[in-house]
């Protein structure tokens, strides 16, 4: 769209069958509904140039005509006099939905794919107005922008509508700051992407109290009412105010992710941990409320305690297990965080990531043929882009560190009934104030 | 009769959208440069290169230059985009998904 429209040069875009209606619904919110696009069937990846010969040399999946045809033809055929009028239309979201039962309407939510398909309570004003007298904001003012992926649009929300999805939730008032601030992040946790991402959510400091967060047994499972609305509520909100969450329209996660349900929110365990919380490594003071959003959540790794003799192999282990394009961000049950202190010494989170950076490596030539090292990673180590400029010099046998530094986190978390702890590989995106938000 | 209630809608605020020109059309493609932009993502530059044998066996006369972007496809490329628009005719961008 970018060459078309802003280069003047005709332009058709390629795209495999799968993303017909995605793309298509792109180019429109882009005033491009005309957009002349091409498919081919899915997936390119992994097939043999002979077979992909054979997608050019074939039909287009959706129009049923040659590919080729349909290439050519984009880039030749006259531009009609009703394409590229330039009109501006407007887009207006009713504040209101229409009067209905109480059955109607929930019927109307889950068929306007508002909700999680599970049960929402109904967002009436009463409980909204119980909501919003949670903060000092205006419900008129803006929150932020999100959206689903990188080109789509990003849509707007105010302090009322991250109220509205917060009823739905099923979230107290209480609650409604840390609500805000995630939505304030404009991070999307209903992100698009064809690889079913999920978003993780930390919280620190005293709102952990203040709400009765668990950081202790079972925080990451449904046993808190906080921990489980809150995470919902991050959900809904996304889903609804980036403009949807729809398979084939507005994501694409191929298998959909279950850490979605309530994007892994919960609070850190701040007192048993040996270690500076997690809001103050990013600037907070200790006293501050804040929340830390991760987004590419897919991965786990998972083992018990650290044994004496081989626990450096065992992490690495867990470490090399992980695809290199996502880093690892630790759950440390306070046993096992104890643990890293007592055998490796690591009185200072720092020594630990450093330790974990430099034991995370593997051999240059089956790092850099990754898909998605080859996908994200490598195009931007051609462009320049350092650290991975110099690693594209090492020798195919030669090791290289599998993550930046800076892309490896750690955070505690767990009741001690054991020494359990797993790595989720995820990537670390910002911190918010809850304060800012009461 | 049950009772009707209102609530509230949990949409956000779409913006506006200004439909925009598309670029004119070429009479034909014979003795242009058509770059075929490699979008960098799953094996594209592969297809690409069937894409540019395939003009070379059916439409000689068509020049092709297959172009990788210069970063991943995340990133605006606007030098790309000038060298297409300085020396191209038309563009095919792919495989987007």
């Amino acid at each position: 769209m970018t060459i078309e429209a802003r280069y003047g040069v005709p332009t058709v875009a390629l795209h495999t069958d799968k993303f017909d209606r995605v793309v298509r619904a792109v180019a429109a919110q882009n005033g491009m509904a005309e957009l002349r696009q091409a498919f081919v069937p899915q997936p390119v990846m992994g097939k043999t140039a002979r077979e992909l010969r054979a997608y050019v040399d074939g039909k287009d999946p959706i129009t049923k005509r040659p590919v080729m045809q349909e290439v050519i033809e984009g880039l030749t055929r006259p531009v009609g006099a009703d394409e590229g009028s330039p009109v501006e239309y407007d887009r207006s979201t009713p504040r209101l939905v229409a009067p209905d039962t109480e059955e109607n309407l929930h019927r109307l939510f889950l068929e306007s794919h508002w909700t999680d398909t599970l049960p929402i309570v109904l967002p009436t004003e009463e409980r909204v107005a119980a909501m919003l007298a949670a903060t000092r904001r205006r419900p008129d003012e803006v929150v932020g922008h999100m959206r689903p992926t990188h080109f789509r649009e990003s849509w707007e929300y105010t302090v009322e509508k991250v109220a509205v999805n917060a009823v739905m939730a099923g979230a107290a008032p209480r609650y409604f700051p840390v609500i805000l601030a995630l939505a304030a992040t404009g991070v999307s946790a209903r992100g698009s992407s064809s690889s079913s991402l999920a978003t993780m959510a930390v919280v620190n400091g005293p709102v952990r109290d203040e709400i009765e967060m668990n950081s202790g047994t079972g925080a990451l499972g449904p046993y808190n009412h906080a921990n489980a609305t809150i995470g919902r509520a991050y959900g809904l909100l996304s889903q609804n105010l980036q403009g949807g969450s729809v398979p084939g329209l507005t994501y694409m996660g191929s298998m959909g992710n279950n850490y979605a349900y309530n994007s892994v929110t919960f609070a850190e365990n701040q007192e048993r941990s040996p270690w500076e919380p997690f809001h103050v490594q990013h600037g907070f003071k200790p006293n501050d409320s804040a929340v830390s959003v991760f987004t590419g959540c897919r991965s786990t790794a998972f083992t018990l305690g650290l044994r004496e003799k081989y626990w450096r192999e065992h992490v690495r282990n867990l470490l090399r297990g992980l695809d290199p394009h996502t880093p690892p961000v630790l759950l440390l049950d306070p046993i096992t965080a104890w643990q890293f202190v007592d055998r490796g010494g690591f009185l200072k989170k720092d020594a630990l990531i450093d330790w974990l950076y430099e034991t995370a490596t593997m051999a240059a030539g089956e790092y850099w043929d990754y898909q998605l090292v080859q996908n994200y990673i490598y195009p931007r180590a051609t462009f320049g882009e350092e650290p991975w400029a110099s690693q594209l010099k090492a020798a195919p046998d030669e090791l290289i560190p599998m993550f930046r530094r800076e892309d490896i986190h750690v955070v505690v978390v767990g009741g001690e009934t054991n020494g359990y702890w797993r790595i989720m590989g995820s990537t670390y995106q910002t911190t918010t104030s809850v304060d800012d938000w009461r | 009769m049950p009772e009707r209630i209102t609530v509230l809608n949990p949409m956000g605020f779409a913006p506006k959208v200004t439909r925009r020109e598309p670029a004119p059309r070429l009479p034909t493609l014979d003795g242009r440069t058509v770059y075929l932009v490699d979008c960098r993502f799953d094996d594209s530059d592969v297809f690409l290169g069937q894409m540019q044998a395939w003009f070379a066996r059916h439409l000689p006369g068509v020049r092709t230059v297959v172009k990788p972007i210069s970063s991943v496809y995340l990133k605006d490329d606007p030098a790309t985009w000038e060298e297409i628009q300085a020396r191209g005719h038309a563009a095919i961008v792919g495989v987007g998904h």
